[in-house]
């Protein structure tokens, strides 16, 4: 890649660009959205809710004019819902699930109104929750994403001692780093933490666990996770997932071919001539990250930018409403394309691929960027912590999240596989349970915590 | 094209729509505007004493995203020189000789203050007069308007007396701030009223600002309580209309008033006895325009039903309205969801189960959970049907077997 290459597009074109997808409501534009709304009954927009928020609830609660309120059933069910309000995939969860859709096509608008909630919130700096009465007890939690900062919200709510340790300079994992600009920027991650950590919960950034009882202090600390043991009644461990994937082909380390994650972390800064782009951009992979990639790679100013994939359209493991937008954003499709090498004689770069019929071709381009998956943690489990993981390398929980090690608990990706951030915040939620149940022996159930049954009530007429 | 021309009370008008007195006729000028955009008459604001306006003077109720179902209003009369509306008037039914222009009409309760402003009235050459019996703020505190119409023996001797010197039909506006409006109706008609016209606005308060604390509307930090009119009046009106048109001893035209927006509001009324409509909110809130749908939308529903003329449709469904005690306690109807058209939004679940009688239940079919109703428990109220957001997603069908039919008073005769 040409090392000297950036964007082409002026600062204003690129903020056009990476304008929010999704942008924030006016007053009216939510009351008259918020009226819409059926206030169904034991709703299908909150069955499909991976927290369950109470939707109709808080969308009534804009309409009469009570958006603090709503803000507090949004977050009483979801503590990081000012994140989700913007990168859930809500087509195929809530709006997707929405009565609206059913009937007239059109979902209420439920992502923008939570954002319209959780906003308010935000701006009028209104301390929602607050720390519960000291218990006493303590709980480090490993990893401030979406399940570790869930976590921490409630158990900070029950009167624990709540300790993060983040091994980044800034909290709150993908949701600081690793979202679509155009659908979140970093702020609102950060703000979100900022009220979390307002809780009382205490993050140690630029904090690394490894193995043994040493403290090492440095750029980057280094505790040892026996440390956390003493420290702590229980530990939550919440690290999501680790490496891209190799794509075990010729070429893989050259210069100019990076990963997905690091190119969407790179433009998270909004510093946008420093983002290193090539002219023509090929992302490996046919996922939402892929997409993420792809996306930005072409708001960013790159000529052209190809998404290359080895199975069908039909395949693709982004979402439907994803590859529509990278279509709408003119991404180039090469589907059924294995890639068998990077490196070429022309450009340094150029693929060779192979169509499933064997004829071999190449994709000219001056950079690779990989999106096929991250490596699950597995070593980080059995060589620090020691707690058994699947065959797959997740790590083995029980339905409280409790590991193979009773004082030690996990939820979010390093979980299960790899999921939506609205996945791992319910999951954080029911380790807080777990927790508490573990240390006090008392069951507590959050908000959205399960969706019960309605129950009928008996009928006594006759 | 039916024919839409009506005769009431021999008051000739192409149409019957007529714009009620209320600020939509304040002068010539406007009425003209109205004519032209299709409206068949107007009743002109109303002439009486010189009085002064206070200002704010309305406020609305809202529905969720929907403006205005109701309208509440503290305005007076014409605010206008008497002579100035009388020259106005003799200028607008002279450019439209074949629209109704009639003169609503409110003085103190004196007879030559009555006679003297019918005389002077007529001279313009309108067609009609409208009494404003009925108007029940700011005026009736000073003894006019529904404080005359509240009291029935008021009503007839008022009546009698521009009567007296009335060379034109005279309709008398009754108030809906009665607990019957049988008796205020029949005392309009003993005092030799050609017509009535009803409703009125109804005593009022719209609400309260939370936030400062003062209801509205605001006049410099008070607010006094209003007439209220529009769409949320509509069902109060049709049950006084009928009552009316039901009553043996009332055989007088009635003209409709009270919350009509549409075509399909006025042919309500009419059903129920009106033999035409007066329209003010709807204008006050779209303008005179909506008056071509309203003729449009008459005229199709007209053609549809096979009606030649809009006069065949006054009363249709009067004798459909009785007491309660004469309906059938043998009819009885019950809901069924029908499944293809159920969105899930379970609704009528909940309105049954807290707000009726705990007739739904859940059954799973293909994945999907589906509001069934326990036909057992289900007393036929039409609630879900009501709150169901899905077009013929609750049907409410009949199972009774059409045998004899029995009323409350029937069983109860013998007792």
């Amino acid at each position: 890649m040409d090392k000297a290459f950036c964007t082409p597009l002026d600062i204003t074109q690129i903020e056009h660009n990476f304008a929010e997808i999704n942008p924030a409501m006016s007053a009216a534009e939510a009351m008259q959205e918020a009226n819409r709304c059926l206030y169904c009954y034991d709703a299908p927009c909150m069955h499909a809710c991976p927290t369950h928020i109470d939707v109709p609830g808080f969308i009534k609660k804009i309409a009469s004019g009570n958006v603090i309120g709503s803000a507090r059933v949004i977050f009483d069910a979801n503590p990081i819902g000012a994140s989700c309000a913007r990168v859930c995939p809500v087509e195929v969860l809530c709006e997707g699930a929405c009565v609206e859709k059913t009937l007239i096509k059109k979902p209420i608008e439920i992502g923008r109104l939570q954002r319209y909630a959780t906003d308010h919130a935000m701006a009028v700096d209104k301390q929602i929750f607050e720390k519960g009465e000291a218990n006493g007890k303590s709980v480090g939690i490993v990893g401030s994403g979406p399940a570790g900062l869930s976590c921490a919200a409630y158990l900070a709510r029950l009167g624990y001692d709540v300790t993060v340790y983040e091994r980044r300079e800034q909290p709150g994992g993908l949701d600081t780093y690793g979202m679509a600009e155009y659908k979140m920027p970093q702020s609102v991650s950060l703000s979100e933490v900022d009220h979390i950590a307002r809780l009382g919960v205490e993050f140690r950034l630029n904090t690394e666990i490894v193995a043994g009882s040493a403290e090492t202090l440095g750029p980057v600390n280094h505790v040892g996770v026996e440390l956390l043991r003493e420290w702590h009644d229980a530990i939550f461990l919440a690290v999501g997932l680790g490496e891209t994937n190799r794509l075990n082909i010729p070429g893989e380390d050259l210069e100019g071919v990076i990963d997905a994650l690091a190119f969407i972390e790179q433009i998270k800064t909004r510093d946008w001539k420093s983002v290193p782009l090539g002219r023509n951009v090929a992302v490996i992979g046919a996922g939402n990250t892929a997409v993420d990639a792809v996306t930005q790679a072409k708001r960013l100013g790159a000529e052209n930018v190809m998404m290359i994939y080895r199975r069908t359209e039909a395949d693709a493991p982004a979402y439907e409403y994803e590859i529509e937008l990278a279509k709408k954003d003119g991404v180039e499709f090469h589907w059924q394309t294995k890639l068998i090498k990077i490196g070429g004689e022309i450009s340094v770069l150029a693929l060779l691929c192979s169509k499933p019929d064997g004829t071999e071709f190449a994709i000219e381009c001056d950079m690779v960027i990989k999106a096929i998956g991250q490596q699950k943690m597995a070593s980080f489990f059995t060589d620090i912590t020691g707690v058994d993981v699947d065959e797959k390398g997740r790590v083995v929980v029980n339905g409280q999240m409790q590991t193979s090690d009773p004082a030690i608990f996990a939820g979010g990706d390093c979980a299960n596989g790899g999921a939506e951030a609205v996945d791992a915040s319910q999951m954080g939620k029911h380790a807080a349970e777990g927790i508490h149940h573990a240390l006090t022996g008392e069951s507590v159930q959050f908000a959205g915590s399960s969706v019960k049954p309605v129950e009928k009530t008996a009928v006594h007429h006759h | 094209m039916a024919d839409l021309t009506t005769n009431f009370a021999g008051l000739k008008s192409p149409n019957p729509f007529w714009l009620a007195s209320a600020p939509p006729t304040n002068m010539g000028p406007m009425i003209e505007r109205a004519f032209d955009a299709g409206w068949g008459g107007a009743v002109w604001k109303t002439l009486g004493e010189r009085i002064t306006n206070v200002s704010s003077r309305l406020a609305a109720l809202d529905q969720g995203q929907v403006r205005m179902i109701g309208l509440n209003n503290i305005e007076l009369i014409t605010d206008r020189p008497l002579e100035v509306n009388l020259k106005e008037m003799a200028e607008c039914k002279k450019k439209y000789p074949n629209h109704t222009v009639i003169a609503s009409l409110m003085v103190e309760s004196k007879k030559e203050a009555w006679q003297e402003i019918t005389k002077r009235t007529q001279d313009t050459g309108c067609d009609g007069f409208e009494l404003n019996f009925g108007c029940p703020h700011g005026m009736s505190e000073r003894g006019m308007g529904a404080a005359m119409g509240q009291v029935p023996e008021y009503t007839c001797m008022v009546t009698e007396w521009v009567k007296e010197v009335s060379d034109i039909p005279v309709i008398v506006k009754l108030t809906p701030n009665v607990t019957h409006i049988v008796p205020p109706g029949r005392a309009a008609q003993k005092g030799g009223a050609d017509a009535v016209s009803l409703i009125n606005t109804i005593n009022s308060v719209i609400g309260v600002d939370v936030d400062t604390m003062i209801p509205y509307p605001n006049v410099n930090g008070m607010a006094a309580h209003g007439g209220y009119c529009g769409t949320a009046v509509k069902p109060i009106a049709l049950n006084m209309v009928s009552e009316l048109a039901r009553d043996a001893e009332f055989n007088i035209p009635i003209s409709g008033i009270g919350g009509i927006n549409t075509w399909r509001d006025a042919v309500e009324f009419m059903l129920l006895g009106a033999a035409n409509v007066q329209v003010c909110t709807a204008v006050m809130h779209y303008g005179y325009r909506i008056v071509e749908d309203m003729i449009d939308g008459l005229n199709n529903y007209l053609d549809e039903k096979g009606f030649a003329s809009v006069g065949d449709i006054v009363g249709k469904s009067v004798h459909r309205m009785t007491d309660w005690g004469d309906l059938d306690l043998n009819y009885d109807v019950k809901a069924l969801v029908h499944k293809d058209k159920c969105i899930q939004c379970n609704l009528c679940y909940v309105a049954c189960e807290d707000g009726a009688h705990q007739s739904f239940e859940f059954e799973e079919v293909d994945g999907k959970r589906y509001p069934r109703v326990i036909e057992a428990e289900c007393v036929g109220c039409n609630l879900c049907a009501l709150v169901c957001p899905s077009p013929g997603a609750i049907e409410m069908i009949r199972v009774d077997a059409g045998g004899p039919t029995e009323s409350w008073r029937q069983r109860t005769a013998g007792n």
